[in-house]
């Protein structure tokens, strides 16, 4: 497939009829490997020596955080999208990614919270992680507030873009300050591919797989939400339509 | 621009609470806080510098709805659209002008209130230089907040909610050369910090400001 025939899916239309017919792979692939990773996590794995059984938060926290990350990713390019080829499916996409990713946050704060109150001793430290997951969060507030206070559509995904690119500098910016601001608490990376000591096998396949489980749920879910949006604006001009006529 | 620029202070000047708004919010934040945490003068010191920044940017916050909101009421927000100026320029102008009236009375004023939280004498030259080299970053900042927000009714609560997480960076690299400084540790790293983001934002933001005005005036 060439890059171009990527852009026939920028029609609404095309859109919808195209994900009528791979949502349903991608809503029970999800639904397969989330139960598979989770319970093969939280059941067939052993304990840590020292966490206990604490540790298995893990397979919630890690993907949860993962795609937060990644949901503003998402937004980012297709806000970029939307500002450079102006196609209306692409900003509704981001629009439809932001709660999404902002409960991915919250997932992320509040596992990190139960796993931290019995290891750390605390539900909430200003460790540069956390709190850059905070920030984070306040940037999903924001940029939906945004969404809801705009009346006009094209406006809104035209403010809400330039607000999406602007707050992933400052975003990013912040990873950085709060890193220079505070020593951390929290464990580095033990997942990376191309380090030597990364967790032992026997966590990390069933948090492959959580992972993937999570993606594919983001998809489904950003999809869906798409669809919606896109059948909610087709909704409003047959509304604003009808008036005219009558 | 020379001429926007004194219309717009005299404006804010002229108008009435304006100008001496943010300072007043500045000083009772500043009263308040001992209220707050108790009077014991070892404690104050050591949040003096942290106290003052977060004064200085909720002050500059507070007149933030201001940058735009009457030209745009009156129109003449459009008659500077169209004027030779560019639209970048005219963010700008704006951006500076409200610098002079709320940032530079902040940055002016802070030593004063520095003795009321009973600031350590090291830290009064850095408390200073830090507010002066980070309050132009909140403007230009809170100028990009502004023209986002500018068509809205009722803009002025999303407009905290927008501009503040923005201001994170802004906020840790000022507070962290005061307190420093206060401590009299080294604060060349943060200052330098401070200095980039600052020169970042001036010379860029104003860019992203003037697409997302030119949106609003559509």
């Amino acid at each position: 497939m060439s890059l171009n025939a990527l852009w026939e899916y920028a029609n609404p239309k095309k859109f919808i009829q195209t994900t009528d017919r791979v949502l349903p792979w991608f809503a029970w692939s999800a639904a397969l490997t989330l139960v598979v990773g989770l319970i093969w996590g939280f059941f067939f794995t052993p304990d840590d020596y020292r966490q206990g059984s604490t540790v298995k938060i893990i397979y919630l926290h890690v993907p949860a955080a993962l795609m937060a990350i990644n949901a503003w990713l998402m937004m980012l390019i297709t806000s970029l999208v939307w500002i450079v080829r102006r196609h209306h499916v692409s900003a509704l996409a981001a629009r439809a990614a932001a709660p999404v990713g902002m409960i991915m946050t919250v997932i992320a704060l509040l596992t990190g919270a139960i796993w931290g109150q019995p290891m750390w001793g605390t539900w909430w430290a200003w460790d540069p992680r956390l709190t850059s997951f905070l920030i984070l969060f306040l940037f999903y507030l924001g940029y939906i507030a945004l969404w809801e206070a705009i009346e006009n559509d094209d406006t809104a995904a035209d403010l809400t873009s330039i607000l999406c690119l602007v707050g992933s500098v400052f975003a990013l910016l912040s990873r950085y300050a709060v890193n220079f601001w505070n020593q951390g608490l929290h464990q580095g990376a033990s997942l990376s591919l191309d380090k030597e000591e990364n967790v032992h096998d026997v966590f990390w396949y069933p948090l492959v797989v959580a992972m993937a489980g999570f993606a594919l749920l983001f998809i489904a879910l950003v999809l869906m939400r798409t669809r919606t949006e896109i059948r909610a604006r087709r909704m409003r001009a047959l509304l604003a339509r009808e008036r005219m006529g009558a | 621009m020379i001429a926007l620029l004194v219309r717009d202070i005299r404006l804010a000047m002229r108008a009435g609470g304006g100008f001496g708004l943010g300072l007043s919010f500045f000083l009772i934040v500043v009263v308040l806080v001992p209220f707050g945490v108790g009077p014991q003068s070892a404690l104050l010191s050591k949040i003096a510098p942290g106290i003052l920044w977060l004064g200085a940017l909720l002050a500059c916050l507070l007149s933030l709805d201001r940058i735009f909101a009457l030209d745009w009421e009156d129109g003449s927000l459009d008659l500077l659209a169209t004027s030779p100026l560019p639209m970048e320029g005219i963010v700008s102008v704006k951006a500076l002008a409200h610098w002079l009236t709320t940032g530079l009375p902040l940055v002016l004023v802070a030593p004063v209130l520095g003795v009321l939280l009973n600031l350590p004498e090291a830290g009064f030259l850095w408390l200073t230089l830090s507010l002066a080299l980070g309050t132009p970053a909140l403007s230009v900042i809170g100028t990009f907040g502004a023209a986002l927000t500018v068509g809205l009714k009722r803009g002025g609560l999303l407009l905290s909610l927008l501009v503040l997480p923005l201001y994170v960076p802004t906020l840790i690299f000022g507070a962290e050369v005061a307190r420093r400084g206060a401590e009299g540790f080294d604060i060349t790293t943060p200052l330098l910090f401070l200095a980039g983001i600052t020169c970042g934002t001036i010379a860029l933001l104003p860019f992203a400001s003037a697409a997302v005005l030119r949106v609003n005036l559509r």
